[in-house]
């Protein structure tokens, strides 16, 4: 909402806002964006250091509480860079990184929803072997790559540092790549609830985002270009855009954790001490 | 435990360090940056006033002009009256905002800044003037006379940019900028319509046209020199001129619908 209604600097200064912490400004124009964004971001960080406390108290795995520390830590980032974009003018690589981690917070808050949700801890996870090359786990790990470069071309244009055009191309790549890893773990592995559901979720999350797309382009570089000021199309259709963007990516993430889980890569020594295992436990 | 608290401590420290140093740097970006360009401004040639020549004219539209969009105001109730876009102001086609100056042809000649302001207004939650001129390092006096906030923020190409907030009933902003500059865009993020050109030149013979078009450059020693006519959305034009002693020329100039 903030950079789609170019209320990014309505506040010129941090970490307060005008002189104050939390003193609410006259609510109007682009303050109103701005100065609400500041305090969601401190609600947020809040709320995940309560989070990261919880977590080093209660939880037993030991990666999960440095998972929750590194949120936290993201969290931290996020506002560096977030007081950084306004101090230096929204200098477009710097804008660009606070989008960038601001989804890499959304992925790890995910992450640690599914980790520590009743099914991941309670179930006894099915497994297949995946033999294929390459494996699902590979594709799903350059699906979140692809979907970065994506999220940074996105980013540097949305931010007036570069074309259009990179971020456009880009998206064919996208399509290509996610389109066959969703392919891929609903042909082979669709008995598998936990890899389906997140497939059918990111093909479906990925139309989804082009028909966006390509609505946040005609709103913005066509009709928009000779727009006096951010009109409701145009905010609208570029919102939904980053917002379905950072669903995408935090999907493919969850699908690349079922995969890593359910669908591990057949190496020949995994394999036969899978076979040894599986031998013991029927005799 | 320890080794835990000790990551805690030293990722605590590092986040302060992070915001000290931005802080820093902040407060850094403040500091005037042309006071040292003032300080070594060589002397200003001197212009025998008994010869100087005038060039002036009009600046017209040539095609039909395109009706003013209205702007919606109503996200500050404190924005009042009528608002319409200013990036092409033609009546009877004649072409108000356009920027003109002396290009080309002054030589090495220097000049005093002068020691008067030059005004910007927000009034309306509109900038007054639309188009302005100013020597560089000339003070540019901002005022607010609106009941809203507004923030002020030059979007230059070769000058610092900045970025301040003007409550209401506030002294006015003295700004200057050090380097030429044409068509420097000023915005405020609260008020995303607010947008004005400030063209900082090194001469004082630049003109802004009025609504009828007009513009009138006085004082030029006599010489040949390149014209330039900027507007915002249509672009630069050029005319090479050349005064005599005392001459008053007058160059017209017309834009063409072609290119919008």
């Amino acid at each position: 909402m903030v950079t789609s209604n170019d209320a990014g600097l309505s506040v010129p200064d941090w970490p307060t806002s005008f002189g104050y912490l939390v003193k609410v400004p006259h609510f109007v124009g682009g303050i109103r964006y701005e100065w609400s964004h500041r305090m969601v971001a401190g609600s947020l960080l809040t709320l995940t250091l309560a989070i990261a406390i919880w977590t080093l108290l209660v939880e037993r795995r030991r990666w999960l509480r440095w998972l929750a520390i590194g949120a936290f830590c993201t969290v931290i980032l996020q506002a560096t860079l977030g007081g950084m974009t306004v101090l230096f003018l929204q200098p477009p690589w710097l804008s660009t990184a606070h989008a960038t981690v601001a989804q890499t917070f959304f992925c790890i808050a995910v992450a640690i929803a599914l980790f520590t949700g009743r099914k991941w801890v309670e179930e006894q996870p099915p497994v297949e072997f995946d033999s294929r090359r390459p494996s699902l786990f590979t594709l799903t790990l350059f699906s979140i790559f692809v979907l970065y470069v994506q999220l940074i071309l996105g980013g540097m244009f949305r931010h007036h540092g570069m074309s259009w055009w990179p971020h456009v191309l880009n998206a064919v790549f996208v399509t290509i790549v996610l389109t066959w890893t969703a392919i891929r773990a609903l042909s082979v592995y669709s008995r598998i609830e936990a890899v389906r559901w997140p497939a059918i979720l990111m093909l479906s999350l990925l139309i989804t985002q082009l028909c966006l797309g390509f609505a946040a382009f005609v709103t913005r570089v066509e009709w928009g270009k000779d727009a006096l000021q951010p009109e409701l199309p145009m905010v609208v259709a570029t919102v939904t855009h980053v917002a379905v963007g950072a669903l995408l990516l935090a999907t493919t993430v969850v699908l690349a954790i079922q995969v890593w889980r359910h669908v591990p890569v057949a190496f020949a020594e995994r394999t036969s001490r899978a076979l040894e295992q599986e031998n013991v436990t029927a005799s | 435990m320890n080794t835990k608290r000790g990551w805690m401590i030293a990722i605590s420290v590092l986040a302060a360090c992070a915001l000290l140093l931005i802080v820093a740097c902040n407060k850094k970006e403040e500091q005037p940056a042309n006071t040292a360009a003032e300080q070594a401004a060589p002397a200003a040639t001197p212009i025998d006033q008994a010869t100087v020549a005038t060039i002036d004219g009009t600046v017209k539209f040539d095609g039909t002009a395109p009706k003013a969009a209205k702007i919606d105001m109503s996200q500050d109730p404190a924005c009042k009256g009528m608002n319409e876009s200013e990036n092409i102001v033609v009546d009877n086609g004649d072409l108000a905002n356009v920027f003109v100056y002396v290009k080309d042809g002054l030589g090495n000649r220097t000049f005093d800044v002068p020691k008067d302001a030059v005004e910007l207004d927000q009034q309306g939650c509109k900038y007054h003037p639309h188009v302005l001129g100013a020597m560089a390092g000339q003070t540019i006096e901002i005022k607010n006379d609106d009941q809203t906030t507004h923030n002020i923020h030059p979007t230059p190409k070769d000058n610092r940019e900045w970025n301040e907030s003007q409550p209401p009933s506030t002294a006015p902003l003295e700004k200057s900028f050090a380097r030429e500059e044409i068509m420097l865009p000023v915005k405020c993020n609260q008020h995303p319509w607010m947008k004005m050109y400030i063209n900082v030149v090194k001469s004082p013979f630049y003109a802004v046209t009025d609504k009828s078009g007009k513009y009138e450059i006085k004082g030029l020693p006599p010489g040949t020199y390149t014209i330039a006519f900027v507007q915002e959305k249509l672009g630069e034009q050029d005319q090479q001129v050349t005064v005599g002693p005392k001459e008053t020329k007058v160059v017209d100039q017309s834009f063409k619908e072609t290119g919008m």
